[in-house]
């Protein structure tokens, strides 16, 4: 009995030991930050951050119904239906042609895959490249110019569907290949053309991992910040600042207060598109058993 | 799909056809960029929008890595990417022991709490974080770059899921052995789960190169830059020297693309990881 629950101290010491890395790191850098949004969002600072007063929850009223931070929710907002349902579709089209026994496929599928090794820093200026209103190559199709407030968005988001084609590829092409394949053959011997095989069978069956991409497309949508920060510096008239790049801009000791509170509003979100990440995977398992 | 390979040839012609329109559609961004790159930019304004090198400059490379001091910001982005990685993987696979091999107290809620990171992306504690950073003076450091990436809840989660996967009779044989924990981490759990945590670490690498909020939110001195956030100030200069930046783009690239090319299957692992069952 001595040996036991001495081994069980042991247990604990080490458990204790081998967690402490990652629990101070987790604590600085995650939980307090979360305790420091709260306190810098019910205070307003001086512009050198020397003097604070308490204002408490009406600034989060003011920053949450002010035009500033529904403006970046609404940019945001669009950002995430610019580029998720476009680069779904573009993903499981590269992924449908490419999931088929030809000679020379893998070569198609390298090259599909190849913008995942693109950084989101990278894919900005290789469509700097297409769309800059001075040099870009399409800088005269007017429907995503970056110099027009009304379609600047657009262009922007284009370089986030470019940059994720990759990744969407790799993951529907993943999906599509553990589809049995005598689910396919029996739907062809019951008749099914290749179309409603498509939209009744396969669809169906890649759903989870559909959904699943579609979550991590609009967390990243949510995320965006180097592509406006690249691109067009949030402009022209404020048209693609992003909740993040507003964010970004309120670091200075003035501005503090109300971008913490927009962080926690960017929490929030990202917290609604997690759950909702959550309980799909969740009732995936269960039709899994 | 076993069906195509019965396929009529001017089904697979067709298919070709698809294939190839659709790779030129996915290049064509890539290769625009190496056009301009290797043009003078004053041609390129003066010819109007050709869509092949004009004059070509295979200098620019070397004019990039010069001017644009690349060479530094390789360094920086390789360092910090060592360092996170390194430090990722080891802090990740203590965890993942601790929660699937050790029996403590609230273990399931410390595990959530691990979890629960998983929410809070950086742009979220941007504000707070840099705070701090600067309060440490890791302004412009390694140790600035690199501090809030030094553990992630996803590297404990999927290492955990492999460590899961280790059959209890190994344990047992083990323990009769007169293996102690860390014997066994070592001798046992890290080689069979060598897999998923290479398939971690290819991601992890992926992650860490390319990563752009954090950096530009902590360097404010150019020598502290790296390749990615460096790319931002090359590709917006001047009209007439962005094509250093369009090529410094290109530079940017290549680790990544070495990794999908030698790496593929570790990085697909990993990329696909919790996307697709089985």
């Amino acid at each position: 009995m001595k040996g036991r629950a001495g081994r069980r101290v042991k247990d604990i010491v080490l458990a204790i030991a081998i967690l402490l890395p990652s629990a101070i790191i987790f604590g600085t850098f995650f939980f307090y930050p979360l305790y420091r949004l709260v306190y810098l969002g019910l205070h307003q600072q001086n512009r050198f951050g020397t003097a604070e007063r308490y204002v408490g929850f009406s600034q989060f009223k003011d920053v949450l119904t002010g035009s500033n931070f529904t403006d970046g929710l609404v940019i945001s907002g669009k950002y995430v239906l610019f580029t998720v349902p476009l680069g779904l579709v573009l993903g499981i089209l590269l992924a449908v042609a490419a999931n088929r026994q030809l000679r020379g496929i893998k070569a198609f599928q390298t090259i599909f895959a190849s913008t995942v090794a693109s950084s989101v820093a990278v894919a900005s200026v290789v469509f700097f490249v297409l769309i800059n209103p001075q040099v870009g190559y399409f800088k005269d199709v007017s429907w995503l110019s970056l110099s027009n407030p009304d379609t600047a968005l657009r262009g922007v988001a284009l370089s986030s569907v470019w940059q994720n084609l990759g990744l969407t590829f790799i993951i529907v092409l993943a999906g599509l290949q553990a589809v049995p394949e005598e689910i396919n053959e029996a739907a062809t011997l019951d008749g099914y053309g290749a179309l409603r095989r498509f939209f009744r069978i396969t669809v169906p069956l890649i759903s989870p991992t559909l959904m699943f991409l579609g979550v991590v497309l609009v967390i990243f949508a949510f995320q965006a910040f180097a592509q406006v920060d690249i691109l067009t510096g949030g402009g022209p008239a404020g048209s693609t600042e992003t909740l993040v790049f507003k964010i970004f801009n309120s670091q200075q000791p003035l501005n503090q207060g109300t971008g913490s509170v927009m962080a926690i509003g960017l929490f929030g979100i990202t917290l609604v598109v997690s759950l909702a990440q959550f309980l799909i995977l969740e009732r995936r398992v269960h039709y899994g058993n | 799909m076993g069906t195509d390979t019965l396929q009529a040839p001017w089904k697979k012609v067709v298919w070709y056809v698809i294939l190839t329109t659709l790779s030129i559609v996915v290049i064509f961004p890539v290769y625009m960029t190496l056009v301009r790159a290797l043009s003078t930019p004053a041609v390129y304004v003066r010819e109007g929008q050709p869509l092949y090198p004009v004059d070509i400059q295979w200098g620019i490379f070397r004019r990039a890595w010069v001017e644009g001091a690349l060479g530094d910001k390789m360094i920086v982005s390789a360092v910090v990417t060592v360092l996170i990685v390194g430090c990722q993987l080891l802090t990740s696979v203590l965890a993942a022991y601790a929660f699937t091999f050790l029996v403590f107290p609230l273990r399931r809620v410390f595990f959530l709490v691990f979890m629960a990171t998983l929410m809070l992306p950086i742009e979220v504690t941007l504000i707070p974080n840099v705070d701090t950073i600067r309060n440490f003076g890791w302004l412009n450091s390694y140790p600035g770059l690199v501090a809030p990436f030094l553990a992630t809840a996803f590297g404990t989660f999927l290492i955990r899921q492999g460590f899961m996967g280790i059959p209890r009779d190994l344990r047992d044989a083990a323990e009769l052995d007169g293996f102690g924990h860390m014997a066994f981490l070592r001798r046992v759990a890290i080689p069979v789960t060598r897999p998923v945590i290479a398939s971690f670490a290819v991601i992890a690498f992926l992650a860490a190169w390319n990563q752009y909020t954090w950096p530009r939110a902590v360097v404010t001195e150019g020598r502290w830059e790296t390749i990615q956030i460096g790319l931002k100030s090359l590709a917006a200069s001047k009209v007439e020297e962005n094509n250093i930046g369009f090529a410094a783009a290109i530079i940017a690239a290549i680790p990544v693309l070495l990794l999908l090319i030698f790496l593929q299957r570790q990085l697909i692992r990993g990329l696909t990881a919790g996307a697709v069952k089985g």
